[in-house]
């Protein structure tokens, strides 16, 4: 239902009624950008010396190890998440009790552990576990970091590729199954190559919560973007110019990434398949998290 | 157990942050995000615009950030909160806590939002048409007809974004709020070899808290489901 259906298309005296609230709302959202500004300007926020200090080469250069620092910790934990999320739907989806259930218990309890305690956890013990407590600091916090967005992601991941793998029309199977393909057969051929379509904009969808999760780091001192921005705050003078700064180039990388959910999306409809609804459900249910 | 003895006390007033933390956000959330959803789908283009950009932007910040950005970057305004609270003392109550609880509330209600957009346009089109077609204005057939048929939808979105904002509350360690997040960090680094136990306590502390959600989001499903 596109919401146009909630109000007809306005009259002339609902015209000037619409445009009546337009205004009071171009008035208070004024207000507010104003106070705001005045707030700003008040409070010595557009200092010139500010923005000087924020276009220094060694605050670029800072700024640019810790986004690094994020994608390098963003990319190893999708990948592996991918991996863990493939294993685990394929155990879920098994036919044997004994790795259908321990699965699906791995996959439930990863999900509903709040993620920071995960990773406040994971960093507590690879300080403590022999190989890793030699580690440096840095590493052992990617590590926390890493694992515990693999567990969280690849479980999530793992509803994700269950219901697209479901999505598939259940003949395609049957027809499978018919001409004599084996079970792994089945599922490696025919249904997983068809689901993937349904799941890619809900594969990414969970890549840019990925991104998102990597500033959990800044918990267990790995240096990425938002760790990496804190010394640059102190020494540029101003958390709040810093903070918005680095608010805008995440949501400048998570657009990059909702714009290819997009276009996957729309190369998924433009084929006219209705069973990638049943993903986006899925996905919906899952976008909170 | 001897960490849970030693430290019950500290425990329980983390747990009772938590459950603070997530009552109140949770309640700014779902005013929140119903006032954004009614935006998002009113026919003024400004109040879709700002709905628009709000939850566009929200979404692709990650908590931690927009908690730093209230926590340290509101103070750069020289705006600081105080709090006339009485007994603060025994709450421990900080400015902290206002500002994280703030920006957890501010996060959810924008998934809040989209998950009551959703359950709106789940409404069959039909019954737009017929509110508008017996002359009710948008906000009576909002109101009268699409809303009450769109809380059977909405329920179970909202639950799951509520769900998340629950295990979200842990983010609040990051800003130095005494919470159980909080908590668990220090009995790990205090107690490392009861390592194992103080996290699966903890863990199954949230899942309780979630529980609480799911089962009020069932007994109200159970309600509102059509005989």
């Amino acid at each position: 239902m596109s919401s146009s259906v909630l109000f007809d298309e306005p009259g002339p005296r609902a015209r000037v009624r619409f445009r009546l609230y337009n205004g009071v709302f171009v008035l208070v959202v004024l207000g507010v950008i104003a106070l705001v500004l005045y707030k700003f300007n008040a409070a010595g926020q557009f200092e010139s010396r500010i923005y000087h200090r924020l276009s220094e080469n060694g605050v670029i250069t800072e700024l640019r190890r810790g986004l690094v620092a994020t994608l390098e910790a963003a990319g190893l934990a999708i990948a592996v998440a991918l991996l863990l999320g493939i294993v685990l739907a394929v155990a879920r989806l098994s036919d044997h009790r004994w790795i259908r259930v321990p699965a699906t218990a791995f996959v439930e309890f990863f999900r509903a552990v709040p993620l920071v305690l995960l990773i406040i956890f994971l960093f507590g013990l690879a300080g403590a576990t022999s190989p890793m407590s030699g580690w440096d600091t840095r590493t052992q916090g990617l590590a926390a970091l890493v694992t515990g967005l693999m567990l969280y992601n690849g479980s999530v991941l793992c509803e994700v590729f269950r219901a697209g793998v479901n999505a598939v029309p259940k003949g395609q199977a049957e027809a499978a199954y018919a001409i004599g393909m084996r079970k792994n057969q089945v599922l490696r051929v025919v249904l997983i190559p068809q689901g993937v379509r349904y799941m890619l904009p809900a594969i990414i969808s969970q890549c840019v919560v990925a991104l998102k999760d990597t500033s959990l780091g800044y918990i267990v001192l790995y240096p990425e973007f938002l760790r990496g921005s804190r010394t640059v705050a102190q020494y540029a003078g101003s958390f709040l110019v810093t903070y918005l700064l680095i608010a805008l180039v995440y949501i400048a990388m998570n657009s990059v990434l909702s714009l290819l959910a997009y276009w996957a999306e729309r190369r998924i409809s433009q084929r006219g398949r209705g069973a990638a609804r049943a993903v986006e459900h899925v996905e919906e249910a899952l976008a909170a998290g | 157990m001897e960490w849970f003895t030693e430290n019950r006390h500290d425990i329980l007033v983390a747990f009772g942050f938590t459950v603070e933390m997530v009552v109140i956000a949770g309640v700014v959330a779902l005013v929140l995000g119903a006032i954004l959803a009614a935006m998002r789908v009113s026919p003024i283009p400004l109040a879709r615009g700002i709905g628009t950009f709000y939850v566009y932007a929200v979404r692709n910040t990650p908590l931690l950030l927009i908690m730093l950005l209230f926590a340290f970057g509101i103070p750069n305004l020289d705006i600081r909160p105080e709090l006339h609270l009485g007994d603060a003392e025994l709450l421990r109550l900080n400015v902290f806590f206002v500002f994280a609880t703030a920006a957890l509330g501010l996060y959810t209600a924008a998934f809040v939002c989209e998950a009551v957009r959703s359950g709106i346009n789940s409404v069959p089109l039909g019954q737009a048409e017929a509110a508008r077609a017996i002359g009710l204005t948008f906000g009576q057939s909002l109101r009268l007809v699409i809303l009450p048929q769109a809380f059977r939808a909405v329920l179970q979105p909202v639950a799951s974004a509520l769900i998340a904002m629950i295990k979200n509350s842990a983010i609040a360690v990051g800003v130095g709020v005494t919470e159980m997040g909080f908590e668990m960090q220090k009995l790990q680094n205090d107690h490392p070899s009861s390592r194992w136990e103080i996290f699966i306590v903890f863990a199954i502390a949230y899942m309780l808290l979630v529980a609480i959600v799911a089962l009020v989001t069932a007994a109200l499903e159970r309600r509102a489901r059509i005989a």
